[in-house]
């Protein structure tokens, strides 16, 4: 993986979108805290060597090729993705896939000993894997699925 | 013949069956589904719509619920058994007329009002009226105060008191929220049907239709342009954008 300091640190367009200006209203603390958490995953996702005895977030693999991001750029960024993908489709109906939820629960879904994807109750589920070892606590999850489609579900009507 | 030259045909053929309705509105009121051209994805909705529903009241029959288990299918809600706090995004409801004694049989639900009394109070900005005239609440931005439900002239909102879980990917809903009918709104901008309508026509009475109010052409605009239609609680200037016949 590329050194934190390739990671984006000016307001140049990434991908273009208006999750940077959010980016730019940070105060220098938040972006010192945002950095040194980047710099704490750099660590602990790339190098488990240097993290001899550290015991590290365990991060389940995707399906899929590739992330709609670059992995990287995803551990940082997700929350501002998500953010801004729920409101265009809460209040102005775009329906594009690229950041939506639903699409990061069907690649990142992880099949439990059943054969079944797991949901958000257990520690595998690829939305736990990091957060609860950085005690972040998401509510999502109280209305989304956190397991892909079944399909057919709905055949019964 | 390729495939293109097939469509071409199909094409006409649809058309041709379009001029039908146009030219004797009512005689073939269900016969057609009324889906719209999906928006593309990446669209925003436009104020150049309105969505709306018609329901005729004379097929609606009192025995007939293919609507809201329809709904209750679709959008993944399911009680416990306790009606005053269980979840509804619509009901069937009994009118008897006191004077003639005639009784009708409706569905009620959200009627997305273009003066919206649910918005006019929500302290947070959750409740909304999204451009194309369906009335939603912004779930993320929802605090559960419940004065939407209080200003609703229709009683179409629900809290959801309890925990849900199994929800549809689709469909997300969850507790300490306020949730009513959004008209499928995720299916609407996929170019389809609200389900409850899907069902009245294939298991139902084929009561409802759904469609454009703005457009002309479509059928429904035809529908309330011909025949006498009534909005429920008119009085009240909310505009609804779902209308009744024959009440
Ligand atoms: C097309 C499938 C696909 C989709 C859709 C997808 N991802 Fe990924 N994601 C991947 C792959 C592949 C990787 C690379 C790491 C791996 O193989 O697990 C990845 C990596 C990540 C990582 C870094 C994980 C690590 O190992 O440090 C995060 C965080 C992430 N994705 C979040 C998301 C979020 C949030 C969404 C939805 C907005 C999403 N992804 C959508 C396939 C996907
Ligand atoms: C109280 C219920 C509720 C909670 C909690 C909630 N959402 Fe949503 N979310 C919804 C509803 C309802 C929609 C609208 C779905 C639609 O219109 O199709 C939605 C839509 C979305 C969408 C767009 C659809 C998609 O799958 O991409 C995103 C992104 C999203 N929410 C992200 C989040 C994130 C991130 C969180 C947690 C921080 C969250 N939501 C918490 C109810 C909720
Ligand atoms: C690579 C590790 C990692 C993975 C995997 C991950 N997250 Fe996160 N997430 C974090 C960290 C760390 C934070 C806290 C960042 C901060 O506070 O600045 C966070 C914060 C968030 C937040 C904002 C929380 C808040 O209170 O502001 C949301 C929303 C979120 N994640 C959603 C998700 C979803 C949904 C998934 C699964 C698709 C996911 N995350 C997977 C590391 C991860």
């Amino acid at each position: 993986m590329a050194p934190f300091s390739s990671l984006p640190r000016k307001r140049e367009p990434i991908t273009g979108g208006e999750w940077i200006p959010a980016c730019a209203g940070m105060t220098r603390k938040v972006r010192i805290a945002l950095g040194l958490l980047g710099v704490l995953f750099a660590v602990l996702t790339t190098a488990p060597a240097v993290a001899e005895g550290v015991p590290l977030p365990a991060i389940p693999k995707a399906k899929g090729e590739k992330c709609v991001e670059e992995p990287q750029l995803m551990r940082r960024y997700h929350m501002e993705f998500l953010g801004h993908q729920r409101d265009a489709t809460m209040r102005q109906g775009i329906r594009t896939t690229r950041h939506s939820l639903k699409e990061c629960i069907s690649c990142h879904a992880v099949d439990g000993t059943d054969g079944k994807p797991v949901t958000i109750k257990s520690e595998q589920h690829f939305c736990n894997a990091c957060h609860s070892y950085a005690a972040v606590r998401i509510d999502c999850f109280q209305c989304h699925a956190s397991t892909p489609e079944v399909p057919g579900r709905q055949a019964a009507r | 013949m390729s495939n293109k030259a097939c469509d071409a045909g199909r094409r006409d053929f649809l058309k041709a069956a379009a001029a039908v309705v146009t030219l004797a509105p009512g005689v073939t009121l269900m016969s057609i589904p009324a889906a719209a051209a999906p928006r593309p994805a990446d669209q925003p909705a436009s104020a150049t719509q309105r969505w709306g529903l018609l329901v005729d009241t004379t097929r609606c029959t009192t025995d007939c619920t293919a609507c809201v288990s329809a709904c209750r299918t679709e959008n993944g809600i399911s009680g416990h058994g306790r009606p005053a706090t269980d979840p509804q995004w619509i009901r069937k409801i009994e009118l008897r007329n006191e004077t003639t004694g005639a009784t009708h049989s409706l569905p009620m639900m959200c009627q997305h009002c273009a003066n919206p009394p649910c918005v006019d109070v929500c302290p947070t900005g959750a409740s909304f009226k999204r451009a194309d005239g369906i009335v939603l609440v912004d779930r993320h931005t929802c605090i559960g105060c419940r004065y939407c439900m209080m200003a609703c002239p229709y009683k179409a909102r629900s809290f959801v008191h309890e925990d849900v879980e199994d929800q549809r990917p689709d469909v997300p809903r969850g507790v300490g929220t306020v949730e009513g009918c959004n008209l499928c709104v995720a299916r609407v901008d996929a170019g389809g049907l609200p389900a409850c309508v899907e069902s009245c026509r294939s298991n139902g009475n084929g009561a409802m239709l759904f469609g454009d109010l703005n457009d002309p052409k479509s059928e429904i605009a035809q529908r309330v342009k011909t025949y006498a239609t009534t909005q429920l609680r008119a009085d009240l200037g909310l505009d609804t954008g779902v209308r009744y016949q024959g009440i």
